[in-house]
């Protein structure tokens, strides 16, 4: 039977921990997809004006609408190429890898659905070739298709790549699937004009397919019949930090921050700060948890949900320890291509560092913020931008303790507790293990 | 027409060359590298804006969109 009116979990529905969910299974809870209208012009193609009145916006990160993206892609010459970008660089986030591993046919249905109202003949999956399970995953959704090797479906290819933050990045990532590093290239030429194999790309979140999955079968007024005017339908989220069971969630848009805290099972002692967004994204201080995730309220603290992170940093954590490790973190993981990277992202990370050290300062506290706006919107891509973002709201939020440590240098937590995670190092830390549950 | 210098951030080795070719646009941040002041051109910065895209690869000048 198909998915009742509203019910809710929607993408998460009937999710069992730790198994793969069979096509066979997929099609009894959500139905088949019916492609039978997908003849027209990709412009004017029914599905596009769907996903428009849907109000879908990406998932990846910058949440740009999907509809408009589809459409320039539609509107190139030459046969596209869809890409499901389920790299998920970003250590913060688990929800593509659970759409990977345990729900991958809803994906593949969104990614298919996209493929065909485009005229495209080839989709490729890229995920991160060293993620636990997600290869036989993978391999083993594509094989379970039925659609295979049918005259006028697209052909399905998984692409495993060497996981970095930055292989996500959606130049990068053509790089990657065209053989080269993965590193950003100068914009244009966008992936929309000419990308994989020199040919247009549509590039999407791989929860932005699985979202177009369920728009295929059941259209734009029942996806907007859950979650706010301003944040339609529901959506995924990654739930960190001191709470006592992390996990992904899915939830309606606009739901407060307490609720998907409490979701997690609540938290674990009193929090500090809340990071929203990921290493791209936002602090705010601990009262932010009674926002609504809605795109205007977090716009008001100059904060996106992004790829949809919430970390709860709590009480015995030090912020400036923390901020310092994950932009050093961010530094390294840049391509070392464009001079603010280079040498801004390095002043910023050095600078930082020096505040939890306890010998000789140099005096460059001061100047962070200011290099933070000197890095914004000079690179060739937005890594700079995201990490002074995250600097600069992490220095607003945690003045008092920047303060201090600028002042008498490192304090007792700095030393021994590391509570955000980021992908090759260790936690200073025991975390609790992460469940990946609906809630 | 209207036109904007771009650097390409990526080709971009901090010389410093174009800063030095059209002082009155191009100024160098804190690592060598260069910052645009955005703005209308006069006929006669043009020519220097020329002489900046003419002589650095990484500077190249875009039409408004
Ligand atoms: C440094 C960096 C890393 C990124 N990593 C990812 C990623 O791992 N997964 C992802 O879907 N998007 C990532 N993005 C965003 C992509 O460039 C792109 O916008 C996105 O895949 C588009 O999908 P959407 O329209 O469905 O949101 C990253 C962007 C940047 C600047
Ligand atoms: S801005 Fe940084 S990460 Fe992005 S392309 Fe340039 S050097 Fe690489």
């Amino acid at each position: 039977m198909m998915l009742a009116a509203q019910q809710f979990p929607r993408l998460l529905a009937g999710l069992v921990p730790g198994a793969t969910m069979s096509f066979a299974n997929h099609q009894l809870i959500h139905g088949p997809m019916d492609l039978s209208r997908h003849g027209r012009a990709a412009s004017e193609h029914p599905l596009l004006l769907e996903i428009e009145r849907a109000g879908l916006r990406g998932y990846g990160g910058a949440g740009f609408p999907s509809a408009t993206k589809i459409a320039a892609v539609a509107a190139q010459q030459g046969r596209p190429v869809v890409v499901i970008n389920a790299m998920e660089g970003e250590s913060l986030s688990g929800k593509d890898m659970l759409l990977i591993r345990h729900l991958p046919h809803l994906v593949l249905d969104g990614a298919i659905a996209i493929a065909m109202a485009l005229r495209s003949d080839r989709i490729l999956l890229a995920f991160d070739s060293g993620a636990a399970g997600a290869r036989r995953a993978v391999e083993r959704a594509i094989a379970e298709r039925p659609e295979r090797g049918t005259p006028g479906f697209p052909e399905i290819v998984g692409a495993p790549l060497g996981a970095a933050y930055l292989t996500g990045q959606e130049t990068a990532l053509v790089a990657a699937l065209n053989g080269k590093a993965a590193k950003p290239t100068l914009t244009p030429p966008y992936p929309f004009e000419r990308g994989v194999s020199g040919r247009p790309t549509l590039i999407s979140n791989t929860e932005t397919f699985a979202q177009i999955a369920l728009i295929v079968r059941h259209g734009a007024t029942w996806f907007r019949g859950l979650g706010s005017e301003r944040a339609p339908g529901t959506r995924l989220v990654t739930v960190g930090g001191a709470v006592a069971r992390p996990r992904v969630v899915e939830v309606p848009g606009g739901t407060t921050v307490r609720r998907l805290l409490d979701a997690s099972g609540g938290v674990t002692e009193s929090l500090q700060g809340l990071l929203v967004g990921g290493y791209a994204g936002t602090w705010l201080p601990p009262e932010a948890i009674d926002l609504a995730l809605d795109p205007l309220e977090l716009s008001e603290y100059g904060a996106s949900l992004g790829p949809g992170i919430v970390f709860a940093l709590g009480e015995s954590a030090c912020p400036v320890a923390e901020v310092a490790a994950a932009t050093a973190w961010l530094h390294r993981e840049s391509a070392g291509q464009c001079g603010v990277c280079i040498n801004g992202l390095g002043a910023i990370s050095a600078a930082l560092l020096e505040l939890c050290d306890d010998g000789y300062h140099s005096g460059s506290y001061g100047e962070i913020e200011r290099w933070c706006g000197l890095v914004s919107g000079r690179g060739a891509c937005a890594l700079p931008d995201g990490a002074a973002a995250f600097v600069s709201s992490a220095m607003a939020t945690f003045r008092a303790e920047f303060e201090q440590h600028a002042r008498h240098g490192h304090c007792d937590a700095c030393l021994d507790r590391r509570v955000l995670p980021l992908a090759g190092q260790e936690l200073l830390a025991p975390r609790p293990s992460r469940r990946l549950v609906a809630a | 027409m209207s036109r904007q210098l771009r650097i390409d951030p990526i080709a971009c080795t901090g010389h410093g060359l174009c800063a030095e070719l059209f002082p009155e646009r191009i100024s160098l941040d804190d690592w060598g590298y260069p910052l645009i002041e955005s703005g209308e051109l006069s006929a006669e910065l043009s020519e220097h804006a020329q002489r900046a895209v003419a002589s650095v690869s990484a500077v190249a000048a875009k039409r408004h969109r």
